[in-house]
């Protein structure tokens, strides 16, 4: 690399240069992307009603909540860890939002914050256990989420806490103009996700945590901080994705959420995120999510028998994966080469 | 020394897509020889290894073993014909016994049931034959380093291995236990066994090897008889061309002291170090693996936080009980394991270089990009790091250019102390000659470095002062005019 031309570089060359690279990088899925847009419009059972704004708002509106926690789950798995309790934290955070409404006549604000609060809280106890001891995620988020869970159903006695106030439905279910207000919520969501990844010292140290923890160590990086900070926005994301789908739902159903951790590990993994951490970025969470959305709204208008719908998106993630597994499979053998 | 050849290669040929790997090697190892193969990274040892392995094919050339010619398609074609690779990183199974690794996959079997007893037996029998102090019967994951290494090489004699393949075994184990290996060696030689021993320590070579071959980017250059030859003979070979000062060094003369420590102590291994260090001054820490020299810098750059004792900087007592803080006070540490401790090896060199200064152009959520490749660019250069971009993945880079840009991160915090802990490990010979320079050249500027070493060379032409450590204490210090190996070992084995 020349200094001459590096230093000449200007805002916007960078620009480009990085689009251009988020491209490359991207390119499997992109065209994976594509390939289920297009089928989607050209096929006669579904042309007419895939390409329709109310049609595509209604997808963005259904991955939203998906992407709420693939946001979080994506610097977690970046870190080289898990979070297993987000679907529950769904669950409790709906309920005792909706509780707090109906049971005890709190403004929609203060019940709002209650919702997003609790998620905050199980990600900062998750983020504190994971922290201080050497307890695998996988064991200490698999606690949180029976426990969230159970106390989702505890709280409600195991039906859903209904909500019928217009008020309550505007989060989920409301429009900011034309556009759904949780499309609205979920740019801002990605927007600050990726300022944190991509703009922060904190996201260079989470890459750094998930590619080699003792190195980040003997590096001065303060890596129980960061591994706090992670658990702790996956929990408030997975707080905000409970309010919102409870408000879509128009109530707190302590079966809400249910898998919905899995759909998230989901779109980061196809989005090419490594589960060995080190490596991953939030663009590809986003067109992970995309395709996993768009497939579901996809076989819905097809009518594909939702039982059928589950194999159909188990091969889509395995395809996804393999197909990154010879990617790097390929990469690996350049290293060789060049050894 | 037996004459019989018991291996021949001939004119091996391999490329890899743009990269002519090896370019019509020969090699030829006797019965009861040890035979050395030199090179600096990249020069084709472990490609010509690989193919005698199995694990590569080669495009052209032929193979004799005891004058038959044979192919060798596969790992399971290489143990058939005796060859048997002991890897530099060790691949036995910790949570199995000693015996179990030993048979692994050939375990003797009693119908259908494996015969415990018999196997514990024979495994037993194989290792009290060479002498060896291990019981078959204790975990792998209980053992040491070096006797881990003992057990690859009773297995790979189980195989009835008459080629032992042998690769850096020494990187990893204290002197007292290189003098085991290699009177082990010298057992199996006098067996008529031949190995091939890769290492990049010189002094090892006239201490156990017959005949060293030299290879050099891909090629043949040449095979000496070791005691015919001499050291500057084989690193001309090595490199290409007479390396002329290959440590450079401008002795300092006294400086004011800058970092003072007293009575450290970790509670584990250091007991109650005292030591000062004065500006412009190389201080090399020596001792045998386990003497704590590590640790005892690991309290200092506050990796160990419950360590008691006073650290003093220019004089004044300072609290270093993270990293972060230590980085404050101006000191930075280069660790001893590159792979484990320092590299994050799928990013960018412009990531490894940068990540402890992000400070410097990440300021809240904006990004100076330009300053970040400044000073990327800044340590490549100052280095030579040889790199195809800042974007490359620092994983891909030779062993000495990684240890080049682990320098350059450190020396990116403008440190007053530099502490180097083996900083010319699995470094080959061309960037080990560059990296002294700079170091003296950083010396020279006024920096303290701290120097713990291995290699007992380099120490001696390093360094102005030697500490010398054994048990958690330091035994002596020894200044540059006075210090012989002799001394060093002394002091080091008390």
């Amino acid at each position: 690399m020349e200094k001459v031309e590096s230093s000449k570089k200007n805002t916007v060359a960078y620009f480009l240069n990085g689009i251009a690279q988020w491209f490359k990088n991207n390119l499997g899925i992109l065209i994976a992307l594509l390939v289920l847009c297009v089928a989607l419009s050209v096929n006669p059972i579904t042309a007419k009603t895939f390409l329709t704004t109310k049609n595509i708002f209604n997808v963005l509106r259904q991955i939203s909540t998906n992407l709420f926690l693939a946001c979080g789950m994506t610097m977690v798995i970046i870190l080289g860890g898990i979070d297993l309790s987000v679907g529950s934290v769904i669950a409790l955070s709906g309920c005792l939002a909706a509780g707090a409404v109906v049971r005890y006549n709190m403004p929609l604000g203060v019940a709002m914050v209650i919702g997003v609060l609790v998620g905050l809280i199980i990600g900062i106890f998750n983020g504190i256990v994971i922290s201080r001891t050497t307890i695998p995620p996988f064991i200490v988020t698999l606690a949180t989420m029976n426990i969230a869970k159970g106390l989702a159903y505890v709280y409600t006695g195991g039906s859903p806490v209904r909500v019928v106030t217009k008020e309550w439905q505007f989060l989920g279910a409301g429009y900011i103009g034309a556009v759904p207000t949780p499309v609205i919520i979920l740019i801002v969501v990605l927007i600050v996700t990726a300022i944190i990844m991509y703009r922060t010292r904190m996201g260079r140290h989470i890459y750094a945590v998930g590619g080699n923890s003792q190195a980040a160590e003997f590096s001065g990086i303060k890596v129980s901080r960061v591994k706090f900070f992670v658990y702790a926005y996956s929990g408030l994301m997975a707080g905000l994705a409970g309010i919102v789908l409870g408000s879509r739902m128009y109530s707190g159903q302590p079966t809400a959420g249910e898998g919905a951790e899995m759909d998230a590990i989901a779109a980061v993994v196809v989005g090419g995120t490594s589960m060995a951490g080190g490596y991953g970025t939030l663009g590809g969470t986003v067109i992970g999510g995309l395709i996993i959305g768009i497939l579901n709204n996809g076989l819905n208008l097809l009518n594909v028998n939702s039982f059928w719908q589950y194999v159909i998106k188990g091969a889509v993630i395995l395809l996804a994966v393999f197909v990154d597994y010879i990617r790097q499979e390929n990469k690996d053998k350049i290293k060789v080469q060049v050894k | 020394m037996a004459t019989d050849v018991l291996l021949q290669m001939k004119n091996i040929h391999k490329t890899f897509p743009g990269v002519y790997a090896l370019k019509g090697v020969d090699f030829e190892l006797r019965a009861g020889e040890v035979h050395a193969i030199l090179g600096e990274n990249g020069a084709g040892k472990s490609t010509l290894i690989k193919i005698l392995g199995g694990i590569y094919s080669a495009d052209q050339g032929e193979i004799y073993i005891e004058g038959q010619k044979v192919e060798i398609r596969g790992v399971s074609d290489a143990q058939k014909c005796g060859i048997a690779i002991i890897h530099q990183e060790l691949v036995l199974v910790p949570y199995m016994t000693v015996a179990e690794n030993i048979f692994l996959g050939r375990e003797p079997m009693k119908g259908a049931i494996v015969d415990s007893a018999k196997m514990y037996e024979d495994a037993q029998r194989l290792i009290d034959s060479y002498g060896f102090n291990i019981s078959a019967k204790s975990m792998i994951r209980d053992l040491t380093i070096a006797q881990q290494q003992l057990v690859e090489i009773i297995k790979a004699i189980s195989y009835n291995s008459k080629i032992l393949v042998m690769d850096e075994p020494t990187s990893s184990i204290s002197e007292k236990e290189v003098k085991f290996l290699f009177e082990t060696m010298r057992n199996l030689t006098a067996k008529g066994v031949g190995i091939i021993y890769i290492s990049h320590r010189m002094s090892e070579l006239s201490e156990i090897c017959d005949r060293v071959t030299v290879m050099r980017d891909g090629s043949y250059i040449g095979t000496r008889v070791v005691k015919e030859t001499t050291n500057d003979e084989l690193i001309s070979m090595m490199v290409g061309r007479e390396l002329k000062n290959y440590y450079t060094r401008d002795f300092s003369k006294d400086g004011e002291v800058i970092l003072r420590c007293e009575n450290i102590n970790d509670h584990k291994t250091v007991k109650g170090v005292s030591f000062e260090v004065k500006k412009g001054e190389i201080v090399g820490f020596a001792g045998l693996i386990g003497a704590g020299r590590s640790e005892v810098m690991k309290c200092l750059f506050g990796l160990t936080k419950d360590y008691t004792g006073d650290i003093y900087i220019e004089g004044k007592k300072v609290e270093i009980r993270s990293p972060s803080d230590a980085i404050k006070h101006g000191i930075a540490l280069v660790p001893e394991d590159r792979k484990q401790e320092g590299l994050f090896h799928i990013q960018s060199v412009k990531f490894n270089s940068t990540i402890v200064v992000l400070k410097e152009f990440i300021k809240g959520i904006s990004v100076n990009r330009r300053k970040e490749e400044e000073i990327t660019q800044r340590y490549i250069e100052l280095m030579s790091t040889k790199t195809p971009s800042m974007e490359q993945a620092v994983g891909k880079l030779s062993g000495g250019n990684q240890q080049k840009v682990m320098i350059g991160r450190w020396l990116a915090t403008s440190p007053k102390i530099l502490i180097l802990d083996e900083p010319t490990r699995g470094v080959d010979v061309g960037a080990k000659s560059e990296i002294y320079a700079i170091m003296n050249d950083l010396a020279k500027s006024g920096m303290a470095i701290i120097m713990i070493s291995s290699e007992m060379p380099e120490l001696i032409n390093m360094s102005d002062r030697i500490y010398v450590m054994c048990e958690g204490k330091i035994t002596g210090c020894l200044n540059h005019e006075e210090v012989t190996q002799e001394k060093i070992m002394r002091l080091a084995a008390k």
